[in-house]
């Protein structure tokens, strides 16, 4: 590793931001395509819209891959300063807390629904009316297993998957911190062990919650479809699901860049990045835990 | 790092640069501009009589819809992100952007993202014909088929937006000059960095409103649709939750702009510049908290109707801050009125008559009346096209000849302004009337009664637009040549790093070294 500069490094022209934005096009083009030619609300049928997604996909999944290789490269040459480590710091940080209210969306959906549609579709309020006349047999309760129009579903239970579920990210939040505490004190064996561990884990918990789904879909009668309890239900552990994959896949590449020996006590801000994002995606999880699950 | 310039497309294409991506930023805005333009354009055409006469009123919507949404997520965010690009890095003393790649990739979404957006017009159903507001269950149940590609053009443009948010914040926070403390920072860099903060907490729950219209739409979900236990109003919490911080998104960087022009042309320091700070900082975090008052007729608690008709009202007193402090700083100073002062001066004045009739808005009982009529329309277009985009207008011509070593022609800027400042009140002062009178907003026809009012206002609307070309004239004049070499300090007096430490026009590359900051 070079001595680190101290001037601010502007990277030269890149190709990649654009390709990047011919990725992103090609994805959701795809995407809306495909998602007509599949579902009903639209006639479209026969584009070629999963291809050009899967196009698409490929594009981002290059993109990517090339635009982080380039700054693991910088990283490695020398090229980026403290002030440069802050930067990406700062960017992640508020990348983080986008994320953040992304889910808080869909959160405080959950809580509406539960604190005032519901109660209000069974009549509380200034809802008398609207409960007697619209949706008479509707009870309010939660988990909303019979909808107003009268679909019956059954409720996902706290206390079997889902808590194993949690027990298994707090375990792999605190192996997470065993590695980058071996790392401060350049014990590499550890390290390489506790990461991958954490990986290991990342992957049993995304076994667990397909297996998870299978039950709800198959022996529950819990769909997507299943009413806004579903519709929370899914949504909520699905984007949840969605950035473990992503947090699993990262702590994979950072097992394999501890092998390599990328990381040094005082220069390890992806480590660190990854850290952080897989703490986020803990936190969240255990807020499902017990606004989705128990409570 | 090459000091070379890079020269072609693929200067564009695959820039680094903060003023290249910029400009960029700023000509894609104006071309959004012109085209959301002509759509209000086809509005006023239909209304400057009764009857249908050239739309059926499908299409109608629709040129509401996109015209609504091209201007705010094409025209006035873009103007406002390229004039960051182009004035934060050279105003704090930074090389660059913090993450210059990731600059290049959030404006290049943008093309691509409207692209999407208005294919839809050729698409089987016609584009979104909903309104910008996208209410559940007209964009899920009724929506066209354009509707999920205008559901990913959304979620495109809010990736397009965090991004450049979160450099903005990088940038401010890590790359100022030694010595420029945070309250030393110059006004439009504080304006924006507030801004980036509410892009960061709205941009996202934007993302989650579309996918979740995507999933009822779709996938059998039931978040808008009361038989399975959801809400159509749950919609409308959701999208102001976003929307109303998105209004102040709009007019916090306009706000920092017209700190820095009436300062230079009242040749006095800017009056109250931390109470300045504290008034936006205070703005922002109300935002967050008054978004109910867009929905005042859905049929809410009355406790609730309460709470979010005062604490909308408390908004004006941040907001008054700011307007005394202009104000102040106007107050026995040597003014003079070149074209940025000019429009400065409107603003400050046309969009505190905008922001009146918000506070006529904010209260519940009134708002009954004026719900949907010409007067929200005649409200948010006197704090928007004065605000926002006056506020822009004004900072081209206040850095233009910073950014290309060149003056403009102060006469025919004289000019635009002018017509300007008499198309605007023309197209929307009347619509105040017509709505107190009951006209119906986002409707192609309209009762007799109405139509000298309507015609004043299609005829203002078509003097505006046209208006708007000489400004494309007199900037690519100045582009040009203009009317002569700027001055490094372009403006008598002027304050801040870009003018007191750089010539006209500024280097590609401006500040290798960082400057002191006493």
């Amino acid at each position: 590793m070079t001595e680190k500069t101290e001037k601010y490094y502007v990277p030269e022209q890149s190709k990649l931001p654009f390709i990047g934005s011919v990725g992103l096009f090609l994805t959701v083009f795809g995407a809306g395509n495909y998602i007509q030619d599949s579902t009903d609300l639209v006639n479209n049928p026969n584009s070629w819209g999963f291809y050009v997604m899967l196009a698409g996909i490929a594009v981002l999944v290059y993109m990517l891959s090339t635009w982080w290789s380039a700054t693991i490269r910088e990283s490695m040459g020398g090229l980026y300063s403290n002030q440069m480590d802050r930067s990406f710091r700062y960017g992640m940080l508020w990348f983080i807390t986008s994320e953040v209210m992304f889910f808080a969306a869909f959160f405080g959906a959950l809580f509406y629904i539960r604190v005032f549609v519901v109660p209000w579709l069974g009549g509380d309020g200034n809802n008398a009316m609207t409960h007697a006349i619209l949706y008479p047999e509707f009870l309010a309760q939660w988990p909303l297993t019979t909808t107003p129009s009268g679909e019956t579903t059954q409720a996902m239970g706290a206390w079997g998957l889902p808590a194993i579920n949690t027990a298994i990210l707090l375990t792999s939040s605190w192996t997470l911190t065993i590695a980058h505490h071996a790392l401060i004190d350049k014990n590499r064996p550890t390290l390489i062990l506790f990461t991958s561990i954490t990986a290991v884990l990342g992957i049993i918990f995304m076994g667990l919650q397909m297996w998870e789904y299978q039950h709800a879909y198959e022996e529950l009668g819990l769909t997507l479809g299943s009413g806004i309890y579903g519709s929370t239900f899914f949504m909520l552990t699905g984007f949840h699901g969605l950035h473990v994959t992503i947090g699993t896949i990262y702590l994979i590449i950072l097992s394999i860049r501890c092998a390599k020996g990328h990381f040094t006590p005082e220069n390890h801000f992806a480590y660190e990045a990854g850290a952080w994002y897989w703490h986020f995606v803990d936190v969240v999880w255990l807020f499902l835990f017990v606004f989705v699950y128990a409570i | 790092m090459g000091s070379h310039k890079p020269t072609g497309i693929s200067r564009w294409l695959f820039t680094t640069n903060h003023k290249d991506i910029g400009t960029m930023y700023l000509w894609f805005s104006f071309i959004m501009f012109l085209t959301g333009g002509a759509f209000a354009l086809g509005i006023r055409l239909e209304l400057f009589q009764p009857g249908l006469q050239f739309w059926d009123p499908n299409t109608f919507n629709s040129l509401t819809t996109m015209h609504g949404l091209i201007m705010v997520f094409g025209a006035v965010m873009p103007a406002f992100v390229g004039l960051a690009n182009w004035l934060i890095p050279m105003q704090i003393g930074a090389p660059d952007m913090a993450l210059p790649r990731m600059n290049n990739w959030s404006f290049w979404i943008l093309p691509f993202a409207f692209g999407l957006l208005l294919s839809s017009f050729f698409l089987p159903g016609g584009a979104p014909n909903f309104g910008w507001t996208f209410y559940a269950p007209l964009s899920t149940k009724f929506g066209p088929p354009s509707t999920d590609f205008f559901i990913f053009g959304v979620h495109l443009m809010g990736i397009s937006s965090i991004m450049g948010a979160i450099n903005v914040i990088v940038t401010v926070f890590n790359m100022r000059a030694p010595g420029m403390t945070l309250m030393k920072m110059p006004m439009f860099v504080w304006t924006w960095v507030i801004t980036a903060f509410l892009l960061i907490m709205v941009m996202p729950v934007l993302a989650g409103a579309v996918t979740m219209m995507l999933t009822d739409r779709h996938f059998g979900t039931s978040f808008f649709d009361a038989a399975g236990g959801g809400d159509p109003v749950m919609f409308q919490h959701i999208f102001w939750f976003f929307g109303h911080p998105e209004v102040y998104i709009m007019i916090l960087p306009a706000f920092g702009i017209a700190s820095h022009i009436i300062p230079t042309f009242s040749r006095k320091p800017l009056f109250g510049y931390s109470s300045m700070v504290y008034a936006t900082a205070s703005i922002a975090f109300l935002s967050f908290i008054v978004w109910a008052h867009h929905m005042f007729t859905v049929g809410m608690p009355v406790v609730g109707e309460l709470y979010f008709m005062i604490a909308t009202m408390i908004i004006a007193v941040p907001t008054g801050v700011k307007i005394f402090n202009w104000v102040a700083t106007m107050w026995q100073g040597s003014l003079t009125f070149e074209t940025p002062m000019l429009f400065a001066l409107a603003f400050v004045i046309l969009f505190t008559l905008g922001g009146v009739s918000g506070v006529m808005l904010a209260m519940t009982p009134v708002d009954k009346q004026y719900h949907d009529t010409y007067f929200v329309v005649a409200h948010f277009h006197y704090v928007l096209f004065p605000g926002a985009i006056f506020g822009t207008i004004a900072a081209v011509y206040y850095w233009l000849p910073k950014w290309v070593g060149n003056m403009y022609n102060e006469t025919l800027g004289k000019v635009h302004f002018w017509l300007s400042i008499i198309f605007v009140n023309l197209t929307f002062f009347p619509m105040h009337f017509s709505g107190l009178a009951g006209m119906q907003r986002r409707v192609p026809d309209y009762n007799m009664m109405f139509e000298d009012f309507n015609r004043m206002s299609s005829i203002g609307a078509l003097g505006l637009g046209l208006t708007q070309l000489l400004f494309f004239y007199i900037v690519v004049q100045c582009v040009r040549g203009g009317t002569g070499k700027a001055t490094g300090e372009v403006w008598e007096g002027a304050e801040g790093l870009e003018f007191t430490h750089l010539p006209s026009p500024a280097p590609y590359h401006s500040f290798d070294e960082a400057p002191e900051v006493k």
